[in-house]
């Protein structure tokens, strides 16, 4: 204060400063945070409203972009979700994505659980170099590993059955939630583990009631994960499965929904657009522990 | 209740030997204090008797019991760690009962032991609360709760006041020393300050860089610390230890103070050690240049140069000298303590 008093050229300075302050820092967050941020929005967000768009427009607009706003439905109808729902085996497609989604996520989780905590916790002899055989598998690309394992699945009988995609997701399922699972089993302290062991738990007990529950984040953001990749898996769906009913949704509006050279495209975008809902709802449940697993570790 | 023995315990992290051979007789009921400077291997010792490490070589045997194979939960103890390891996501009450629900106690049981530990520690109205909701201090007596419920063999105890500020830190000691009385359970209690140590122990273990310098009793370690690495870490302020040689008929310290020496004092004294609280103000005494006067209230500490030998003392008078200004001090002869070339006391 008394600084300021003593030096009255600097007042001027002084008053005039904030209010440039503000104009900058008001301007700045324009230009570098609502800019960008909008940019980036429309270009996420702009198939989601051209697939809704789509699949709510009739025929006519759909093909007539000369007399029709591309952008806008004059006339909504339900003609596409009809059709797909009842006309063509969608609903079975849907069961078959869910199943296979839900049954390898699980089997990815309880897998990776166990590795994650093993390689973490127990640290046995070549711990380390478990771990690092795990990323490696992980880096080999699903387009080479399909070939053999098409055979192992026709040679188990697997082929065109849900199982052949249940049993082979995995195979890139766990070593991702294994990685994760592993960065999250390090940051809950170990002190607690060795106070349950000396409170007399054993390994399993110790998992179950202290590691578990506190790396419940963890666990739910390694599940979307997988859940999401099972969902839209490609190439193991478009290789394993052959008969259009048990085929799973990716696949099937690509391969039933495109007759010919024709592109049923209202039917097309319904069918993407009904696909997303699920992990879009998913995610939507669990986004607060999704965020806090990614930013954040176990605090007391 | 019951005696521990450590027998020449050893440890290994991979080739590099953290302790080389421990030997510590704890008795039935005693509260010992494990002592010594950050990294010098405290904390690896009583995680080798919590069954936490394993042991490289030795014994350890609880209530008589060699328990080197044995696992952490079948060797009777509780342990307090230091930043408490509260189960996040249990409330006090289950924290505490936790063990007991492991060994499928009936309910009532386990409700009157977490009440009674509870009362005890004066948590009852703290019971549902989560760890995160409480303070320093309350998280302390939870840790301490759990390990009470239990009526171990022995308490186990690492560093548990380190994360307390001073004020708390000095109740929670004579709370915990209380307890052990209490209680009368056996307690190896680990810390690197040497006043918690003196304060709480029966028996002191003073360690360093993985041995064990000296055992006894708190008063004894002050009284006649076995070499120079005690008498300088037990105490406070700590012990002047000035390197020099007898000559001239006194003890002629580097830096140039001659000081007088007791009667029948061995000839190879080569560290002269004197606390400050035991420098007197004399008429008759060595001149002293103040250097700094620091007054407490209720004694004044004062850093000094006799000659150039630096020396704090520790005066019940008051001193008002400024820096420069000179006194008259003295050690008082009885309490001089002479140490050998290789540290020991002579
Ligand atoms: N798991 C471990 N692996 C390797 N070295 C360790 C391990 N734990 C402790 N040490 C080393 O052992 C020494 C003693 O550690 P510690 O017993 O924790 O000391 P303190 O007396 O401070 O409690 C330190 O030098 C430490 O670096
Ligand atoms: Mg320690």
């Amino acid at each position: 204060m008394s600084d300021v008093a003593a030096s009255p050229g600097n007042t001027n300075t002084a008053s005039a400063a904030p209010e440039q302050m503000a104009w900058d820092s008001k301007t700045r967050r324009v230009v570098l945070l609502y800019v960008p941020l909008a940019c980036f929005l429309f270009i996420l967000l702009f198939p989601f409203y051209w697939m809704t768009v789509t699949a709510f427009k009739p025929n006519a607009e759909l093909y007539n972009f000369a007399e029709h706003n591309p952008l806008w439905i004059s006339s909504p109808t339900l003609e596409h979700v009809y059709h797909l729902l009842f006309n063509t085996a969608y609903p079975k497609w849907l069961w078959t994505t869910m199943l296979v989604a839900v049954a390898s996520t699980f089997l990815s989780l309880l897998a990776s659980t166990l590795a994650a905590y093993a390689i973490q916790r127990l640290r046995f002899r070549g711990s380390q170099y478990v771990g690092l055989a795990i990323y490696l598998a992980y880096l080999v690309p699903p387009s080479i590993l399909f070939i053999p394992l098409a055979t192992m699945v026709v040679q188990l009988g697997l082929f065109d059955t849900p199982f052949a995609l249940i049993l082979t997701y995995p195979t890139f399922l766990i070593p991702f939630c294994t990685w994760l699972l592993i960065g999250y089993f390090k940051s809950i302290p170990y002190e607690l583990e060795e106070c349950a062991l000396i409170d007399g738990a054993t390994r399993l007990q110790i998992l179950r009631q202290i590691t578990l529950p506190l790396a419940v984040p963890g666990l739910i953001s390694a599940g979307i994960f997988a859940f999401t990749l099972s969902w839209n898996e490609f190439i193991y769906a478009l290789a394993f499965i052959q008969s259009s009913e048990s085929k799973t949704v990716p696949v099937a509006i690509l391969t039933e929904l495109v007759t010919g050279d024709v592109y049923q495209w209202g039917a097309l975008m319904a069918g993407s657009l009904l696909g997303s809902l699920p992990v879009a709802i998913f995610y939507s449940f669990f986004v607060d522990y999704y965020v806090s697993s990614l930013t954040g570790a176990v605090k007391e | 209740m019951a005696t521990v023995s450590v027998r020449d315990a050893r440890k290994n992290f991979g080739s590099t030997p953290i302790l080389h051979g421990v030997n510590v007789e704890i008795g039935d009921g005693e509260f010992v204090v494990l002592v010594g400077p950050s990294g010098c291997g405290k904390s690896t010792l009583l995680r080798m008797i919590a069954g936490l490490e394993n042991i490289s070589g030795g014994e350890i045997a609880i209530g008589g019991r060699v328990v080197n194979t044995v696992p952490p939960k079948d060797r009777d103890i509780a342990m307090v760690f230091q930043n408490y390891a509260l189960y996040p996501h249990m409330t006090v009450r289950e924290n505490m009962a936790f063990s007991m629900k492991l060994a499928k106690a009936p309910r009532e049981v386990m409700e009157e032991e977490v009440q009674r530990a509870a009362k005890i520690l004066g948590l009852d109205a703290l019971l549902d609360r989560y760890p995160r909701q409480l303070s320093g201090g309350q998280r302390q007596r939870v840790a301490m709760g759990r390990a009470i419920v239990r009526h171990p063999q022995v308490f186990l105890f690492d560093e548990p006041l380190s994360n307390l500020d001073a004020k708390l830190r000095v109740q929670m000691r004579s709370e915990i020393r209380e307890l052990q009385q209490r209680l009368a359970t056996t307690t190896i209690y680990v810390t690197h300050d040497q006043i918690e140590a003196m304060t709480m122990a029966d028996q002191i273990v003073v360690m360093n860089a993985g041995r064990i310098e000296q055992a006894g009793a708190p008063l004894a370690l002050y009284d006649r610390p076995a070499n120079t690495f005690v008498a300088g870490f037990i105490g406070s302020p700590a012990m002047n230890l000035v390197p020099g040689e007898i000559s001239d008929g006194g003890f002629r310290a580097q830096g140039g103070a001659l000081l007088p020496l007791p009667p029948a004092t061995p000839a190879n004294v080569a560290t002269y050690g004197i606390r400050p609280e035991h420098l007197v103000l004399a008429e008759d005494g060595i001149e002293a240049r103040l250097v700094v006067v620091e007054p407490t209230g209720s004694e004044t500490q004062v850093a000094m140069r006799i000659a150039e030998t630096p020396l704090v003392g520790a005066f019940r008078e008051r001193i008002t000298g400024r820096p420069g200004e000179t006194i008259r001090v003295k050690p008082d002869l009885s309490l001089v303590h002479l140490f050998g070339a290789d540290g020991r006391r002579l």
